[in-house]
């Protein structure tokens, strides 16, 4: 029996950006019907690769062949012919349209004029391929998952029969992940031929047939998934062996640094977001926050940060209130927050200046003098490239340029470089693949051994009973309890997050999230 | 003169007649801007479009000839334009000052130096008579607004109708909504195959070429007269971006904004007569130092643009892509 022909065939594929060579000799296959996933670490040529199928961008050298035909692919409308569809690292949305006139964008086949019909047109495709969208909603009212799903049906309404994933799962929640891989299967079982990237192994043995691997933009091996494992994935990935596990260091713990008592936020429609809620850092402690997502993480953090406004409640720093401080005031004081947003581009970096520059943003008051003092900023530069392994051409790129995995590397060193005494994280590992996540868990390590309390928003429930001392759980917007990592149990944190399970007055004498050795008492019996 | 009917009447009418060149750079330049070129060079575009509609006008003794050259010759500069900044990826602004300064250093070349030669406009019997007002049948007859509305020429009826014209193709034809999504996010648009250069290219040279109508509508205003050392144009061409803004990058609302504007603009020049001849409700007019009315115009172009930079960014019509250049390998 001949044996089934490719659908995309890449070969000896190489691509350089000025000096970068991002992709070097690359070969990549993958049959109808067989779910691919493309696995490498940051920088190491994934995007790259998948948008000089979708037209982006053109080879330097190299073949690619679609159905067995040699092509030659200039443009996005060239790949779309050819049946290839690409759900991009970044959204490519229209935020001011509906999500029907996205789709009808690309769309040849109507006529010129555009019919209210359009809407229900939307809505029946959309469902012919199990997909339930609301065809006038905004863009920009959507939430992510809702836009990763619009992308899809896009893609698929031009009648992709090859479909490239970048991505897809870095902001989703595990339940919509879980829902995404469903639909995969779906188009897998129709025939559809499938390319996700993904740094999440799990997933990878999870979903895919076969694993391609890059590292450094060379092309290493293609294995089936079944034969495999995260071990030797993760050896292929890094090119050497690494350990996979999380350290969890004692240390001596300090009253609490950071302390919020019964605070309430609204979000930006007016609606409470977080209520009432009270929790404690000590120094030398990591309190991880576990929640669905939009349970109030995001304006809790900039609340921290001054950046939101407290409806009410306190929030003590080292004795000190500083509820109504300006952020920067806030940043003085050494508490640091580092937001990866869901876009991850959006929050904290200026994209289109240089690393340097980006280092010397947070303290630009600080020099002396009318000028700005590039020397310390490009030696703290070239300092966390070495430390986080960060893939640069050199420090005076601009940040847009580096992959998405690096421009973040970029956000959190800065951060640490400032020397905080409170650390405000959240989702530091977004789209980081394995060894770069792990090296964010031993800089955060680092920093609770030299006494800074951290507070740690992560998703990934498994790393943070691994990684945590104590881990809150919110529920919206709710405190369901805070419990000892090395106590607890998945099961039981998915059952306070989903309000299943309460916890607050778990133990009669002490409420949770109230210190015992609080500063605030201290306060009141000195104004009392 | 000093009927009072007819003093009000001819302040209405001259809101039109002098004010609709501005709608045509406001519209030419919301179709520009759509597609997310911010180009700085309406007033040379214009200068184009009217020193060389003009000239052609003449030379042919035919309106439809001058209004197809003021299009093509404006049009090239919005070739220019995009071949620059689409093309060349240079920079915008800088881009869209230099075809201001070429564009109006060549009207004063040409109409200076050749342009005072030439007949002026009353020998050409062509231009004379398509300038002429065209009286609607039975509207026209109205008492006041007969004349103030309708009975214009046939460029402030063209005016209207294209702002009307390109309101309707951005809402509601599939190119238009393209064009939209070239301003808003090209890579977007790009990645559905969409092709962006081709849109910048085309909205760019029809753009310019609507700016250049309006340039010709002023040669024909002022008969194609050197005197002095003003331009025909004669600042409307920045007026017509600050219009864009107050018309929320939506031309139907353009036509409101030139009505507004013009209402100020021509008050300057008929306050003494209002007062004259209202002087009860209206004599306050003459108390009012006449260089506020030249102020004025740009004075409420000021607070317009004040009061739109803090609208909420969903409903503002501003390509969120405005003025950047856009380059696919580029992220
Ligand atoms: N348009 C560009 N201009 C300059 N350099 C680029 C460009 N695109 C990619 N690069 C460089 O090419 C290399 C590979 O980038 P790419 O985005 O393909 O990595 P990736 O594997 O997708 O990483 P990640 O997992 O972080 O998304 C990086 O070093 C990046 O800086
Ligand atoms: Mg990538």
């Amino acid at each position: 029996m001949e044996k089934q022909q490719y659908a995309i065939e890449m070969r000896g594929i190489c691509k350089s950006f000025g000096s970068v060579a991002a992709n070097k000799n690359v070969n990549l296959n993958v049959r109808p019907g067989e779910i691919l996933a493309l696995l490498g670490e940051n920088g190491s040529g994934k995007t790259t690769l998948m948008n000089m199928l979708s037209g982006i961008y053109k080879p330097d050298s190299g073949v690619i062949l679609v159905d067995g035909q040699e092509v030659v692919i200039n443009s996005p409308e060239d790949a779309k012919r050819l049946g290839i569809g690409m759900v991009h690292q970044h959204f490519k949305l229209v935020d001011i349209f509906s999500a029907a006139d996205n789709i009808w964008l690309g769309d040849d086949k109507s006529g010129a004029i555009l019919k209210k019909d359009r809407y229900t047109t939307v809505r029946d495709m959309a469902q012919k391929f199990g997909f339930d969208i609301d065809p006038r909603k905004k863009v920009y009212n959507m939430a992510v998952s809702e836009k990763q799903t619009l992308e899809i049906v896009k893609v698929l309404c031009y009648g992709a029969r090859i479909i490239i994933l970048d991505e897809p799962t870095a902001v989703l929640t595990v339940q919509e992940t879980a829902k995404l891989f469903d639909v995969l299967r779906r188009m897998k079982a129709s025939g559809h031929a499938i390319i996700i990237i993904t740094h999440k192994l799990n997933e990878v043995l999870e979903i895919s047939d076969r694993v391609a691997i890059l590292r450094k933009g060379e092309y290493i091996t293609t294995v089936d998934t079944a034969s495999t494992d995260e071990q030797r994935l993760t050896e292929y990935m890094v090119g050497r062996k690494v350990e996979l596990n999380i350290q969890r260091p004692v240390v001596e713990k300090t009253r609490p640094l950071l302390e919020l008592r019964d605070l309430t936020i609204k979000n930006d429609e007016g609606a409470v977001a977080i209520d009432q809620v009270s929790f404690y850092i000590r120094g030398g402690e990591i309190l991880g926050v576990a929640g669905i997502a939009g349970c109030g993480q995001k304006e809790l953090c900039e609340a921290i940060a001054g950046l939101r406004p407290i409806e009410k409640g306190m929030m003590i720093h080292k004795g000190a209130n500083i509820v109504g401080l300006p952020p920067k005031a806030i940043l003085e004081k050494g508490i640091s927050m580092s937001f990866i947003p869901e876009d991850r581009l959006g929050m904290g970096l200026a994209p289109s200046m240089s690393v340097t520059d980006n280092m010397l943003l947070k303290k630009y008051d600080q020099s002396k003098g009318p000028f700005v003092d590039r020397k310390t900023g490009r030696a703290e530069a070239q300092q966390i490239i070495k430390e986080l392994e960060i893939v640069t051409p050199s420090t005076e790129t601009p940040v847009r340029r580096l992959s998405g995995g690096n421009v973040q590397k970029v956000l959190l060193g800065r951060e640490i470089k400032a020397g905080p005494n409170v650390i405000v994280t959240a989702y530091p590992v977004r789209g980081l693949d394995i060894n770069s996540s792990y090296a964010i868990y031993d800089i955060l390590n680092r920093q609770k051994k030299d006494g800074v309390g951290i507070l740690f928003v992560g998703e990934d429930l498994d790393v943070m009973i691994d990684l945590c001392d104590k881990i809150m759980v919110l529920c919206h917007g709710r405190v369901m309890g805070v419990v000892h990592a090395h106590k607890t149990s998945k099961e039981e944190l998915g059952l306070m997050m989903t309000g299943a399970l309460d916890l607050r007055n778990k133990h009669e004498d002490k409420p949770a999230g109230i210190a015992r050795d609080s500063r605030i008492e201290d306060r009141e019996e000195e104004e009392g | 003169m000093n009927d009072p009917i007819n003093v009000l009447t001819l302040f209405l009418f001259n809101i039109i007649l002098v004010n609709i060149p501005l709608l045509y750079g406001t519209v030419g330049e919301i179709l520009v801007e759509k597609s997310g070129s911010l180009d700085l060079g309406v007033e040379g575009t214009m200068a184009i479009g009217a020193i060389f509609g003009y000239l052609a006008g003449c030379a042919a003794n035919s309106l439809a000839v001058g209004l197809l050259v003021s299009f093509l010759t404006a049009g090239l500069c919005g070739l220019l334009f995009s071949l620059l900044t689409v093309s060349l990826q240079a920079n915008q602004n800088v881009t869209g000052l230099t075809i201001t300064t070429f564009g109006l250093g060549l009207y004063f070349f040409v109409g200076k130096g050749i342009g005072e030669r030439w007949p002026a406009m009353t020998a050409s019997e062509g231009l004379v008579k398509g300038y002429a007002s065209l009286e609607f049948p039975l509207l026209s007859k109205l008492p006041v607004i007969g004349k103030a509305l309708f009975s214009h020429n046939i460029l402030v009826y063209l005016g209207i109708a294209i702002a009307i014209a390109v309101w309707w193709y951005l809402n509601f034809t599939k190119t238009g909504l393209r064009l939209r999504a070239v301003g808003e996010n090209p890579g977007a648009a790009d990645s559905v195959g969409v092709n962006t250069l081709l849109y910048k290219y085309v909205h760019l040279i029809v753009g310019s070429g609507i700016m250049g109508l309006g340039g010709f509508y002023m040669a024909l205003y002022m008969s194609g007269s050197f005197e002095g050392s003003n331009c025909w144009i004669n600042g409307y061409g920045w007026i017509a971006i600050a219009l864009v803004i107050f018309a929320n990058w939506n031309p139907a609302l353009a036509i409101l904004g030139t009505l507004v504007f013009g209402f100020f603009n021509t008050l300057q020049i008929y306050s003494g007569p209002l007062a004259g001849v209202f002087p009860g409700p209206l004599g306050w007019l003459n108390a009012i130092p006449p260089q506020l009315y030249k102020a004025l115009p740009f004075l409420i172009t000021a607070i317009v643009l004040v009061a739109s930079s803090v609208r909420k960014r969903e409903g503002s019509g501003q390509p969120a892509a405005l003025g950047l250049n856009y380059f696919r390998e580029e992220r």
